[in-house]
Parts: C-alpha cells; structure tokens; sequence
C-alpha cells in the first residue's frame, strides 16, 4: 500500500529526513516510531502530498505522491497532530463540509457522516461546538475526519498524545477497529503504544531508519531468545543458590538476579535460542523445595530496543546497524 | 465546482458564526446612515430653498445624493475589506487546517477561488445594508435605478481588487492582525495614488493615478460602465488571485 524509496526531504540548514526506504503492505498497522525531531512527521507529510520530497518515490495506495497527487489524497485519510477542526462548527457540520471535499457525492453523504460519527462514538455530540469539546472527543472527530471517505489508507500523526490515559486506551481501541478495513502507518514516540496497537515497526532516528520489521521480530532479536522471569520464594533462600540452581537448567544460558529481599528473589532466565526451558524451570525449582511463586515471559521491552538502536547509531555512526529484518510485505532496507 | 461551493459556504458560515460579520455590517449601516442623512437633508434644503426663490435648479437624485454616496462608500470599504480578507487564510495556518484543505483532494486554486467567492458574498452582504437607505429615495423621489445598479457594479468591482489583494497577503502570515494591517495599508496606498494626478499633469503621475483603484471609480458612481474600468478591475481580480495561488503552492516548498 505504501511504498517509499530513498525519501528524502533537506532544508536549506538541515535533512530532516535522509534516504530512508519502507514498504506497508496492505491491512498492516505499522507504528512509525521516533524521538521527537526524528522526522516522522516530515515523512508523513510527504506521503499525505503536504510536502514535496526533495528525492526518492513514495507510492501510496499505487500512486506516486508527486505525480499524482490528487489520486493519493482520494485515498488516503491523514490526521495531523493537531486535529485540523474548525472550532466554530458543529461537529456533524465539520464532518459534512470534510465529506464534501474529500469527495463523497451529495446522496451517501448524510449516511457516511452519520458512519464515521458512530466509528469514532460521536453520535452524542454531532449537534456540539467543536471549540466545547474535550481534547479526547476533538481527538475523535480528527479520526472521523480521517476515515470519513473511506481511504484505503490511514495517516495518524501522534493520535494519542495529550490524552488522558482513559481516552489513550479508547482511541487506541478505535484504531485498532478501524484496523480490518485500512492500512495503517501510526507515528508515535510512545513505545508502549506500538506494542499494543502494531503489528509492525519503522524505527527513525534523526531522519535515518535504523530498524524495520514485526514487533515481535525486534524484541527477539534484541534478545537473542525471549527471557523468562522467575519469582521463587522461600525462607532462608539465598539469591546467590537460586541463581546457581536455575543455571544449571538445560538450556539455560545465564540468570541474573533482579531483585533480592530475605524469602524472595527474582531472577531473570536467559535460554538458548530454540530452547524452551519453562518446564525445566519449573520442575527445578519445585524439586529444590522452593515455592514457585512466578514465571512468565519477560518480553524485552520494545523501549530496550529503541534505546539500544538509536544509542549505538550515535557511538558508532558507520557499521551499526545489523542486517536488516524482512518483513513480510516486502524487503525494506535499513539504511544507514 | 463543488469543492468551491463547499469552501465558499464554510467561509461563509465563519463570518456569520463569528461577530465579524455582525460588526462589519453594523459598521458600514451607521456610516452610510449617516452619510445618507447629511446628503439628504443637504439635498432637502437645496430643494427648498430653489423652491422658495422661484427659480427652479435643476435638481437631480442620481447627482446629488448618490453619487456623493457611493464615493464615500467607496472610501469607507477600504477600511472594512481587511477585516474580511485578513482572516481568510491566516487562520487556516494558524489552526492547522490548511493541512486539512491541502491533504484533501482539493486543487489549490479551487480552495483559493472557494475562499474569494465567500469573501465577495460577506461584503455583498455588507452593501445589501446600504439598499435599506437607498429603498427611502425610491419610495419619496423618483431617482433613476440604472446608475444606482451601475454604482453598485463598480463598488463590488473596486471591493473584488482589494479583497483579492487581501487575500494573497493573508496567504503569507499566520497572524490576521498582521495580515490586516498589511491589506490596509495596501489599499490607503491604491486610494493615495489617485491624488498623484495634483502633483503635475506629466506622464508619469497620470499613469501612478491610473493604477489607483478609486480613480476607475469615479465613472461607476456617475453611472457610467466603461469597458476599460471594468477590464481594469477584472484583470486586477485575477492577477490577485493567480498571485494567491502561486503563494498557496510555495507553501508547500516552504513549510
């Protein structure tokens, strides 16, 4: 659905975005993640034909943002960061005049805007003022605006920075609904957000892309394998014994203890890649006559991988960068 | 056409839904009032006074109310039209909607035209106010209706120059009240021109009077329509808007 080939976008100081390459395939939520000043929305904005790349292609939604831009804006929906309301109208006549000229005929129009109102939960307030609503609800009717034309493509800047976490949770559930029907590409410098929204990750960093690929691909190649968390209990235990003890696990390759205080320990169980040791874990501590208090998955957390990404792009800026992760649209380069 | 329609209706809806447009034609209604009553009494006691004497003056609506009048509405519009233009674009940056006009699929010079026709209509409207007066003379004298339609014309024509003006300047600032000034301080100095002719009778002084916009007046408050006025006042019109556009396009490259 998107297709963007060595974009970039120079100022007469700075790049704000420096050759970077990606492909979304169709019904795909892709988080497009960064620092702030990373160059997401520079990038957004050249693929919602706000802006003119100085080089490279972006095709989206099979057409190239330069030479066509009317076809793309037919279909794309894009939501700046800051909702682009006008503060005087009502919300049902904001969606109607967006309606308008994004092109809906005259006869589906009423039936679309009364859609996109119900998508976003906006029926109670089609007859409020824009200028009286909660920056939540303003937060909804910039997402009705966006999927108001039924674009093949959907273009959110940040939706749910500055929103009280009640209303991040709602609109990230409504974008997740809006997920079957749209290909998504969803910026943020929220970490947590693209764990829970995405399927897939764009990681930028001052206008370089340093990682691309499935969420679950980037935690585990941060980690070799996935981690395990055990939380044993017992009177007398020492953290020094526990650690011992689960290390001598097969397939175990290291423990770290987390945390210790007399009668608890957790410790943090790294295995061999391929190997699933929770069984083994289990069975160990249980068989040393500790009480197994916990044990799941310590997913590394997408924030380690950011962290780790963007801070080893700035000590070694040549040969950082590991091979790139295909994904499964297509094979998007990560570029350096 | 539909998009211009659509742009040109909510430009609408933001000067009636705002007390700008409520301002504006309260404004222009006290002035004209007043100006209407001072050329009226003055026609009045004119009249009386050619009655009283015996001789008769030649004594002529059209000439001596009218056309007194709509030179001064003519004047008073250069300071009404920035308050409309100013916001027409400015605002739209300062909101972050222009990302919303520019992302639709929408051409550049249709949101231009959209927002110019809206801009027309609101000062349409300012000078539907001044019929009220105008509807007195027809109902206790018996003026002429052709040069009154004829004055009307040429204020909407010279009223199109200036908002066109207006509304290129406000396609380069985020800020109205800048965009406002700017655009009246444009059109002081499009009016200012025309007294350049008392400077001397050489070429050069006739051409700076020529571009001034209340020069090219003066024969529509006669009733006069002349091809070239009107030919002057529409290719300004489209120059401004053709201007307009360019700078909503460079937006692009620029932002």
């Amino acid at each position: 659905m998107i297709q963007v080939e060595n974009l970039t976008k120079r100022y007469a100081r700075t790049v704000a975005v420096d050759r970077i390459s990606f492909a979304v395939a169709k019904g795909e939520i892709v988080g497009f993640l960064g620092r702030n000043g990373a160059g997401k929305t520079t990038t957004m904005r050249m693929l919602t034909c706000f802006l003119p790349p100085t080089e490279g292609v972006a095709n989206v939604a099979g057409f190239d943002v330069v030479e066509n831009p009317m076809e793309v804006k037919k279909r794309i929906g894009y939501l700046p960061e800051s909702p682009p309301l006008y503060p005087e109208m009502e919300v049902g006549e904001y969606l109607t005049f967006v309606g308008k000229i994004k092109g809906i005929p005259s006869n589906e129009l009423a039936r679309r805007v009364d859609e996109a109102a119900g998508r976003c939960a906006l029926g109670d307030v089609k007859k409020k003022l824009i200028s009286k609503l909660s920056k939540g609800y303003r937060q909804r009717v910039g997402l009705a605006q966006a999927v108001i034309h039924n674009p093949d493509v959907l273009i959110l800047d940040e939706p749910t920075s500055g929103l009280d976490p009640q209303q991040i949770s709602e609109t990230r559930e409504l974008i997740a609904s809006l997920a079957g029907d749209h290909t998504i590409l969803l910026s943020t410098h929220i970490l947590a957000e693209v764990e829970h929204t995405c399927s897939n990750v764009i990681i930028i960093d001052r206008g370089h892309l340093v990682a691309s690929g499935t969420v679950r691909e980037l935690l585990q190649r941060m980690r070799g394998s996935e981690a395990i968390a055990v939380e044993i209990r017992y009177d007398g235990l020492e953290a020094a014994d526990a650690r011992q003890r689960i290390e001598q696990v097969p397939g175990v390759s290291r423990a770290v203890v987390k945390q210790s205080e007399p009668g608890r320990v957790l410790l943090e169980v790294e295995s061999l890649e391929g190997a699933n040791v929770r069984a083994d874990l289990a069975r160990a501590v249980v068989h040393a006559g500790w009480n197994l208090e916990t044990l799941h998955a310590a997913a590394a957390s997408l924030e380690d991988v950011f962290l780790e990404l963007t801070a080893a792009e700035k000590s070694h800026p040549a040969a950082s960068i590991e091979p790139p992760i295909t994904t499964a649209a297509a094979t998007p380069e990560v570029i350096q | 056409m539909r998009n211009i329609l659509a742009i040109c209706g909510k430009e609408m809806r933001g000067y009636f839904t705002s007390p700008i447009a409520y301002l504006l034609l309260a404004i222009f209604a006290v002035l004209f009032g007043y100006f209407f009553f001072a050329a009226s009494s003055i026609f009045a006691t004119a009249s009386m006074e050619s009655a009283m004497s015996g001789r008769s003056f030649p004594m002529n609506i059209n000439q001596q109310i009218i056309a007194p009048l709509l030179g001064n509405s003519s004047v008073v519009m250069l300071f009404l039209i920035p308050m409309i233009s100013m916001r027409l674009f400015a605002e739209e940056k300062r909101q972050g909607t222009m990302e919303l006009l520019l992302t639709s699929p929408v051409r550049d010079w249709e949101i231009v035209a959209g927002k110019f026709l809206g801009a027309m209509l609101m000062f349409a409207a300012i000078l539907l106010v001044s019929l009220i007066d105008i509807a007195f003379l027809f109902a206790y004298g018996n003026p002429s209706w052709q040069p009154i339609a004829a004055g009307y014309l040429g204020l909407l024509l010279q009223g199109g120059c200036l908002l066109a003006i207006g509304t290129y300047i406000s396609t380069t600032t985020k800020n109205q009240i800048v965009a406002g000034g700017a655009t009246f301080a444009v059109c002081l100095l499009l009016w200012v021109l025309s007294w350049s002719t008392d400077l001397g009778q050489g070429a050069v002084s006739k051409v700076v009077a020529y571009c001034s916009v209340l020069t090219h007046f003066e024969p529509f408050s006669k009733g006069i329509i002349d091809t070239k006025d009107v030919i002057f006042y529409l290719t300004f019109i489209f120059f401004g808007l053709f201007l307009t556009t360019r700078s909503l396009e460079s937006l692009r490259w620029r932002a």
